[in-house]
């Protein structure tokens, strides 16, 4: 941890200090990540999964296509302020793709990327309509999104009533915030759709005081509870709903309340607790023996080498290993090796993942396959559902991944981004 | 008996067993104010900085491990040690008296005399400096917090309320747990500073800097008491937040908690945080109970400052704050 602010440091230091960019030829991936501060227990092993890949292409392979990678990490601190002020102090480095890990800085990225062209990949967060590959052109957020996420929910709750779930009634707890409202306007989609009553219930950040809401739900008996949170909140929720003595199977987070840090400090009670997800986790993957060999007993690991296989670190992985093979893709495209912040947006508008492609990888089977098009910047959408099993302390995939309810989730996705179209002056299409 | 009151009777409870645990955090505010004029920005950071310790000296972690590791290249992490609860908290004590040593030794003795603003900004200081420190010791991740206090629901309480009424309410054993210690802490301080010679030095220095000083009283051994005292009071409030949550970095953020009760409460009166606590803490949940379903809901945070303001207009030096006239 320690190393890693030193490191962080001496990169802002570089970053702000030198007169000269990193050569030109480097592969230039800025992190905006978030060690310090209250969101840093989740920021951290994102980081360093996202570090950890893309210095083990370094290791092994001399980076992509022959060409290095140069990792420009900067602290945000899950400040919006910030990661602006990151995004501003990189993106004259030749930076190829920006991920920055919260909802909120992906919102003010969104027209200064574009007006930049850099693209931006928000991995199932920021905004859902982004989709829409035909407005936003620089920004994506395959494989999943939030309207994909609560679709999933919903579809698991269906799956266990036999697909009949009017009358039931079904509880959102979230972060009250931009990011934890996304979801409500599909819930309400698929209430109408489906018949059951939705009870929102609102959180304030950070999230540590909790106790009406729980009440409430002690109150309203709701037969499912799903959660959208992130830090504090997380937490929190699931040890006032071990209190309350909820049920923990009808309890379902979104997946960015799904790490080991929101169930472990519940203990036992935590058991049996889901959360959505849209890649495998655990470590049996061969990519681990190479990240130890490469990486962590090289002692290039970007943190302590200690959040190896956590659900956080296999995100931030994932996400990694999507940068990089949007760059190879790219490098294909235009059969060139030293590829600008346009070429990766077309890398990425033709990047498919398959199952060879992840095998080859040493992730086998780690995630759904999908493919980016034009008009499709979001992936096909699948999720699946984990669960939590604190015995042995793991989470473990209940369900095979499956596909949103597009049915509802198009003409949303349609309308929201028309109307960001309309307020900006944009002209949908692919050219 | 309705529904709506019984729900509303419980929704009473709960508030008053938060607010126990908003005065807990208040409380060290009060203390360090009371004695120092000094406003500390860095109780919340003290909290947290106390329960990190607690459990790293429970764990048997080494502090500055991945520093160490770093500089030396060697894989140091744990003591290989597990402490009982009573045993880390009494070392954890002890690391704060020398935490409130070193504040008073490094920074506010070089500060006498200054403008409030003038040592409000440094606490600023200190709490960023602490929270960097911490992060360094003892690392980043959510810590696991189990002193051996119960959690969940009484069942005591939820069986008799509903052979009484038809409906159990809930009460959480932490909560009741921490009303019985805030309780000892309010009476251990109250005999303390009425009965002990240094307590007694402490409410002169408190009334007088100047009066006590020339009696004798040294007022660097006040400051040293009453940020020690204030620093095992955050180990009390890390200790309880902690426990609900685990020991993470937002911990630092209860002080926002505790903000509307010192308004409330004033910001010199031990018994002000208390009553404080409770009236912010019963007032937030019975709003929310009864308006929040027509706003949308989350009113908490917000309303527990108006009715702080609220107050504030009718009794600016707070419920128990002692008046202050100056007269030109």
């Amino acid at each position: 941890m320690a190393t890693r602010k030193l490191k962080a440091a001496g990169a802002a230091l570089v970053a702000a200090c030198l007169t000269a960019g990193p050569a030109a030829a480097d592969l230039v991936f800025p992190d905006l990540s978030y060690r310090t501060g209250p969101y840093a227990a989740n920021g951290i092993p994102f980081s360093d999964g996202y570090q950890d890949y893309l210095t083990l292409l370094n290791e092994r392979d001399g980076g992509i296509g022959g060409v290095p990678i140069n990792i420009l990490e900067c602290e945000t601190g899950y400040n919006t302020e910030k990661g602006v002020e990151c995004y501003e102090a990189t993106k004259g480095e030749g930076a190829l793709i920006y991920q920055p890990l919260s909802t909120g800085i992906t919102y003010q990225l969104i027209p200064k990327a574009t007006a930049d062209g850099i693209p931006v990949h928000s991995m199932g967060y920021g905004r859902t309509s982004a989709k829409n590959g035909e407005v936003f052109r620089w920004i994506f957020n395959y494989p999943a999104n939030y309207w994909d996420g609560a679709s999933h929910a919903i579809n698991h709750i269906l799956a266990q009533n036999d697909g009949d779930i009017s009358g039931k009634k079904i509880a959102l707890v979230y972060h009250n915030s931009a990011y934890g409202k996304e979801p409500i306007r599909t819930l309400e989609e698929l209430a109408a759709k489906h018949g059951y009553e939705l009870l929102l219930l609102p959180v304030d950040h950070p999230g540590q005081e909790q106790k009406s809401q729980w009440l409430q739900i002690r109150r309203e008996r709701p037969d499912n509870v799903i959660m959208w949170g992130w830090g504090v909140m997380n937490q929190v929720a699931i040890q006032e709903a071990v209190n309350i003595r909820y049920p923990m199977e009808n309890f379902i987070g979104i997946w960015w309340s799904g790490s080991e840090n929101d169930v472990l400090p519940a203990g036992d009670g935590a058991d049996g607790y889901k959360a959505l997800t849209f890649h495998n986790l655990g470590m049996d993957y061969p990519i681990y023996d190479d990240l130890k060999q490469y990486v962590v007993d090289a002692g290039k690991a970007a943190g302590a080498g200690d959040q190896l296989g956590t659900a956080l670190y296999s995100r931030g992985m994932y996400a990694a290993m999507l940068a990089a093979e949007a760059a190879r893709t790219a490098q294909e495209i235009h059969g060139t090796p030293d590829i600008t912040p346009a070429m990766m947006r077309d890398g990425m508008e033709a990047l498919e993942i398959t199952e060879e492609k992840m095998a080859a990888l040493g992730l086998p089977n780690f995630g759904p396959t999908f493919k980016v098009t034009c008009g499709n910047h979001g992936g096909d959408g699948l999720g699946a559902m984990a669960q939590w099993d604190a015995a042995a302390g793991t989470w473990s995939l209940i369900s095979d991944y499956g596909p949103a309810d597009e049915e509802v989730l198009n003409p949303l996705i349609e309308a929201d981004s028309m109307a960001y179209a309309e307020e900006n002056g944009i002209t949908p299409g692919c050219e | 008996m309705p529904d709506q009151l019984l729900f509303a009777m419980e929704v009473f409870l709960n508030g008053l067993m938060a607010g126990v645990l908003y005065a807990l955090v208040a409380l060290g505010f009060v203390l360090i104010f009371k004695a120092s004029g000094i406003f500390n920005y860095a109780q919340g950071v003290m909290a947290l900085f106390a329960a990190l310790t607690l459990v790293g000296i429970m764990e048997g972690q080494v502090p500055f491990s991945h520093l160490i590791n770093a500089a030396f290249g060697t894989e140091i992490h744990h003591f290989g040690w597990h402490l009982p609860a009573v045993a880390a908290i009494l070392l954890t004590g002890v690391v704060m008296v020398a935490l409130a040593w070193a504040v008073n030794r490094l920074i506010f003795r070089h500060l006498v005399g200054q403008e409030p603003i003038i040592l409000f900004m440094a606490t600023i200081g200190l709490a960023y400096f602490m929270e960097g420190l911490g992060d360094i010791m003892w690392g980043a991740d959510i810590k696991k917090l189990d002193v051996g206090l119960p959690q969940g629901i009484n069942a005591w309480i939820d069986e008799t309320t509903f052979n009484a009424f038809g409906y159990g309410f809930f009460i959480d054993n932490l909560d009741i747990w921490a009303t019985v210690i805030a309780a000892a802490l309010v009476i251990a301080l109250t005999i303390f500073s009425q009965y002990s010679k240094q307590g007694r030095a402490l409410r002169a220095v408190a009334d007088d800097h100047q009066a006590a000083l020339s009696v004798g009283i040294s007022l660097n051994f006040i400051w040293v008491l009453v940020w020690s005292i204030a620093g095992f009071v955050a180990l009390v409030a890390g200790i309880m937040w902690g426990t609900k949550s685990g020991v993470q970095f937002s911990l630092s953020l209860i002080a926002l908690k505790a903000l509307p009760v010192l308004m409330l409460g004033g910001f010199t009166s031990i018994p002000g945080a208390i009553v404080g606590g409770l009236i912010i803490g019963v007032g937030e949940k019975l709003f929310e109970f009864l308006v929040g379903p027509l706003v949308g809901g989350a009113t908490e945070n917000w309303f527990a400052y108006v009715l702080a303001l609220l107050f504030l207009v009718f009794r600016p030096q707070g419920l128990f704050g002692e008046r202050i006239i100056e007269r030109v």
